[in-house]
């Protein structure tokens, strides 16, 4: 069952834009420190297991220009954008074994939330940009992998089916 | 135009597997190269590499543009669309969040119990200290009494999104923007006291630069002997949430317990004055430094934050009503 193009357009925008919302206005409901879920990237990681790394690069340049530019952001624009692209570069490269075991996929997302807020981090303090103290920046990393990690099994086979089918036909041109 | 873009720089892998994610992507021994980045094809490593140049060069031209960014344009617009939706969706999750402050109110009231009676036993010891306490009263009194005359003239606001803490940055969204008066550089408080500022607005939302933030740099005054000094966030919420102050008088010793509030800048922008902030929690100083430094506990909660007000001249009109200093609403 494979959809229409516009269709997929319209899920796969809607599919970032909620992830973006729902991080900002409900999962404050289930802060620990602050630190919430980071939906976003897991919408970019099953998005480069589930159709490779240059769709999950154009995704996670989305989805992260929009966390960049939404309301509450504050920060440097660009900085969330470079993240998650790195992101899906790294979860397209290992999407084989990702798909084939649920350990490998959920470690793939562990080093993947690591990767993208060490990222996001470093370069904050190379901009000055809402630099924390190490200490405090490690501690926010730890509880985001923990966060991811918990969160991904719930949502990423589900994510990656919905990616799946929003590939365009073998012979569309 | 996603899905068009990303196959147009995939095109140029051969088809037989770049597609084939129904099959088994592995492929025959002996013919794959083997290993980590074995998917990399010239197409994907172009396209991947635009977008990561694209990246660092919104990073330029927004770190590049100081305070007034280019990309200025593209936060209202993001703002403007995405401001409604967040405080639709706060408004759709409300009942939940009622409901599980319903459900963890029971310990709280127990710790509440508990946090009361050790506070009533601290107010008998204060009590004997009276004289002293009703000087710092008339100091702190003839501050409010500032505050009063100068009127201000508040619009309440929701808190509907925030920030989470992998931005390492402390903002939140509120609902009331440009069409109800709220501008850049305009004071938030709430019942218990400062919250922060505005950093922008949209026509229907604004963001809030809380004091907590490494960013907010608060003008604060001791009400007991009016020293001056600058407060510093830390960027942590939560219990450990608090503010540093340094002195300008590097020969003052703040009083532990004492109150810090607003000392105010030029036409009430960014901070008006007399807004209590928080208390001296401890004091430190370092051998390296003459002056004391003092950290101070906020008496605003901003794990809870919800209503809040922002300080808007007081002939201001908008869509929603202006609370006047004096108790009139407009």
């Amino acid at each position: 069952m494979r959809m229409s193009r516009p269709w997929a357009l319209v899920l796969t925008g809607g599919v970032v834009l909620l992830a973006v919302v729902l991080q900002v206005a409900v999962l404050d409901l289930v802060s620990v420190n602050g630190v919430v879920p980071d939906l976003a990237l897991i919408v970019v990681v099953a998005a480069s297991i589930a159709r490779g790394p240059q769709f999950g690069a154009l995704l996670g340049f989305a989805a992260g220009l929009l966390l960049d530019l939404a309301p509450p952001a504050d920060h440097v624009a660009g900085r969330w954008a470079l993240a998650l692209v790195l992101v899906a570069v790294l979860a397209g490269r290992v999407r084989s074994e990702a798909r084939e075991s649920a350990v490998a996929s959920l470690a793939t997302v562990a080093v993947c939330a690591f990767v993208a807020s060490s990222v996001f981090a470093l370069s904050g303090v190379v901009l000055g940009d809402h630099a924390l103290p190490v200490a405090e920046m490690v501690q926010v990393i730890g509880i985001a992998v923990l966060w991811d990690v918990v969160v991904a099994p719930l949502l990423l086979p589900v994510l990656v089916g919905l990616f799946e089918r929003t590939r365009p036909a073998e012979l569309a041109f | 135009m996603t899905g068009q873009l990303g196959d147009r720089l995939g095109s140029r892998r051969p088809r037989a597997f770049s597609r084939g994610a129904r099959r088994p992507l592995r492929r025959p021994s002996g013919e794959a190269p083997t290993g980590f980045g074995r998917d990399r094809t010239p197409g994907s490593r172009i396209g991947v590499g635009l977008l990561m140049l694209a990246s660092l060069g919104v990073i330029t031209v927004d770190a590049a543009g100081g305070s007034s960014s280019p990309l200025d344009p593209a936060r209202a617009v993001v703002g403007s669309v995405l401001g409604p939706v967040e405080a639709g969706t706060a408004l759709a999750v409300r009942p939940l969040r009622e409901t599980l402050g319903y459900l963890s109110s029971n310990d709280q009231l127990r710790a509440d119990v508990a946090r009361l009676s050790a506070q009533n036993s601290q107010l008998r010891s204060q009590a004997e200290q009276v004289p002293l306490d009703r000087n710092r009263l008339a100091e702190l009194d003839g501050l409010t009494r500032t505050a009063n005359q100068t009127g201000y003239a508040l619009v309440a606001a929701r808190v509907v999104g925030i920030g989470p803490m992998q931005s390492f940055s402390r903002t939140v969204t509120i609902d009331a923007g440009t069409s109800s008066g709220v501008r850049k550089d305009m004071t938030v408080l709430n019942n218990d006291g400062l919250v922060g500022r505005v950093v922008s607005a949209t026509s229907t939302s604004a963001v809030v630069l809380l004091i907590l933030d490494t960013e907010s740099v608060v003008g604060g005054r001791l009400s007991s002997d009016l020293e001056i000094g600058f407060l510093r966030g830390r960027g942590v919420t939560g219990d450990r949430g608090r503010l540093d102050l340094d002195l300008v008088d590097n020969s003052v010793t703040p009083a532990k317990g004492d109150v810090v509030v607003t000392w105010g800048s030029q036409n009430g922008v960014p901070y008006v004055s007399g807004i209590p902030i928080g208390r001296v929690e401890s004091v430190y100083s370092t051998p390296r430094e003459l002056a004391k430094h003092a950290v101070i506990d906020p008496f605003v909660d901003f794990t809870a934050l919800d209503v809040v007000g922002v300080v808007v001249p007081r002939r201001t009109h908008g869509d929603r009503p202006v609370i006047n200093g004096r108790g009139g609403t407009r």
